[in-house]
């Protein structure tokens, strides 16, 4: 794998520490005076998801981390791993529960995810950025109401629990913002 | 197509115009002083050794043709117009510095640099905080001056003694901080360590509201300032200028000795070897102006920008750069 100078960084630029896979998410470059410069950086555990801090000598190298993105369909969960498959290649890959975490209740069939593959192993996956999911339980709610207003929650299909509006019912199919979690429209099937 | 490629300045028209106004005041300010304003090269055919500054190689191609460098300052040309009975001068130029970059860093930046003659350290650092406030008036409102040595600077921050720690003890107080000290620092040499602990943990404290003057630095750290060997521990007549966190100057009473200057270049080239770097040639004409005498005196750069920058309140020569290197 490729080694870095720390000249080479930016956001974004994925590295190894201690063992892990790390990304950069901020990079400053310090320098006091005369002396010694250091590259201080905000790094995230793409494993973990956390964030730490930590120097490095101007200059110095450090290894790369193998990691990429790849958009992948997905096909099944057989109950322990979630199945994906390349579109183009037609591998498949599986995901255990620590790298599919909260995104599980997103998950549709056939839906295209971007999984994030470390030496080739699915470290994270996120859901499509809009999903269009049906609506399996949610209150009656008032006739008449429109939209705004109070809301209510609905569970989705995927087990997804997101607010939508009272004149939403259950058995509709409606389109949800897998970012934020929030209701966006009807959906016509 | 041409919208998409950023072809715009980085920073607003407003900031071109307050960089035309501060030029016009700084002038003013050394007139006044009768600091006569110079213009040195910035392609020279000697190099900065100092391990910590990378210069920007080339070739002159035409007679007496051969390598040359971009200056990372005008400190040596400077020297040398001094020695030459030039009085009291200053300049805003261009100046290098490979590998440098970052919200406070540009590999190329202006820097303004002067030299008094019959000043020492005190007194330039007194001169420094007029021309500050000068240029900030209206702009920024800053309380009294700050001056703290650069020991009351460890021992109010950090609770340690900088001339009295060994690498040991500077690990032990990183690692209590919270700094994973970074690979490959070395065993036997502190500065490294002091500049860590000033780098993460002090600087960000200095120049809160006011200008705060670090001065007095371990010989080791004195670079082109003169060491007064008398004082316990003996001490480099230098200083650096904050504020809000940001160095912004760098001052010396000068060196005016030529055998030490050359013993400090020839360590310079020394520690480039250790590291790996190229060594440099040494610059025999500022060495000779040296050996004619140069002029008691005290001189400081300044940067600009960063000034400039601070001016407006804002974080990052993004705010302040026509081009930065992103869109050179």
């Amino acid at each position: 794998m490729a080694t870095y100078s720390t000249n080479e960084f930016k956001s974004g630029l994925k590295i190894m520490l201690d063992g892990d896979p790390y990304a950069i998410v901020e990079n400053e470059f310090v320098k006091p005076g005369k002396g010694q410069a250091f590259n201080r950086v905000r790094v995230r555990n793409l494993k973990s998801g956390r964030v730490i801090e930590r120097t490095f000598k101007s200059g110095d190298s450090v290894e790369g981390a193998d990691v990429m993105d790849v958009d992948m369909e997905y096909l099944y969960n057989d109950g322990e791993f979630w199945h994906f498959m390349n579109q183009s290649t037609f591998e498949q890959l599986s995901a255990d529960a620590n790298a599919v975490g909260d995104s599980a209740k997103w998950m549709k069939e056939n839906d295209i995810c971007q999984l994030t593959l470390w030496n080739g192993v699915p470290l994270t996956v996120l859901p499509p950025n809009f999903i269009i999911a049906k609506i399996v339980e949610t209150d009656p709610g008032l006739k008449g109401d429109t939209s705004g207003g109070g809301g209510k929650p609905a569970t989705l299909d995927t087990g997804a629990v997101v607010r939508v509006p009272l004149f939403v019912q259950t058995g509709e199919v409606i389109k949800v913002d897998t970012r934020t979690g929030e209701y966006v429209s009807r959906v016509k099937e | 197509m041409s919208e998409s490629v950023d072809w715009r300045p980085a920073c607003s028209l407003d900031a071109l115009r307050l960089r035309a106004e501060l030029l016009g005041r700084l002038r003013a300010f050394f007139a006044e002083r009768g600091v006569l304003e110079v213009d040195t090269p910035a392609l020279s055919a000697a190099a900065v050794s100092d391990p910590q500054l990378a210069s920007f190689a080339t070739h002159f191609n035409g007679p007496d043709g051969g390598p040359r460098w971009l200056q990372t300052s005008p400190e040596f040309a400077m020297k040398r117009l001094l020695a030459a009975g030039s009085g009291c001068i200053w300049q805003l130029c261009k100046v290098f510095r490979d590998g440098e970059a970052g919200r406070r860093h540009n590999p190329e930046f202006s820097l303004l640099e002067w030299y008094r003659l019959g000043f020492d350290h005190h007194r330039l650092m007194d001169e420094v905080a007029e021309l500050v406030h000068t240029l900030l008036a209206g702009r920024r409102r800053l309380g009294d001056v700050e001056k703290l040595s650069y020991r009351e600077a460890f021992l109010r921050h950090l609770g340690l003694d900088p001339f009295a720690i060994g690498v040991a003890e500077a690990r032990a107080a990183c690692l209590a901080q919270g700094i994973v000290p970074p690979p490959g620092m070395p065993e036997a040499v502190l500065d490294p360590w002091l500049d860590l602990l000033l780098s993460h943990r002090i600087e960000p404290q200095l120049g809160r509201e006011r200008l705060t003057f670090l001065y007095d630095y371990p010989p080791s750290q004195a670079a082109l300032a003169r060491i007064r060997v008398e004082d316990s521990p003996a001490v480099g007549s230098r200083f650096e200028l904050y504020l809000d966190g940001v160095e912004l100057a760098n001052g010396f009473h000068e060196l005016g000795d030529a055998a030490e200057q050359r013993a400090r270049f020839l360590a310079d080239n020394g520690q480039r070897r250790a590291l790996g770097l190229t060594p440099v040639p040494l610059d025999e004409r500022f060495l000779a102006a040296l050996a004619h005498g140069l002029p008691d005196c005290a001189g400081v750069a300044l940067g600009f920008d960063r000034l400039l920058m601070l001016a407006q309140g804002a974080s990052s020569l993004d705010a302040v750069l026509a081009f930065p290197q992103a869109r050179a």
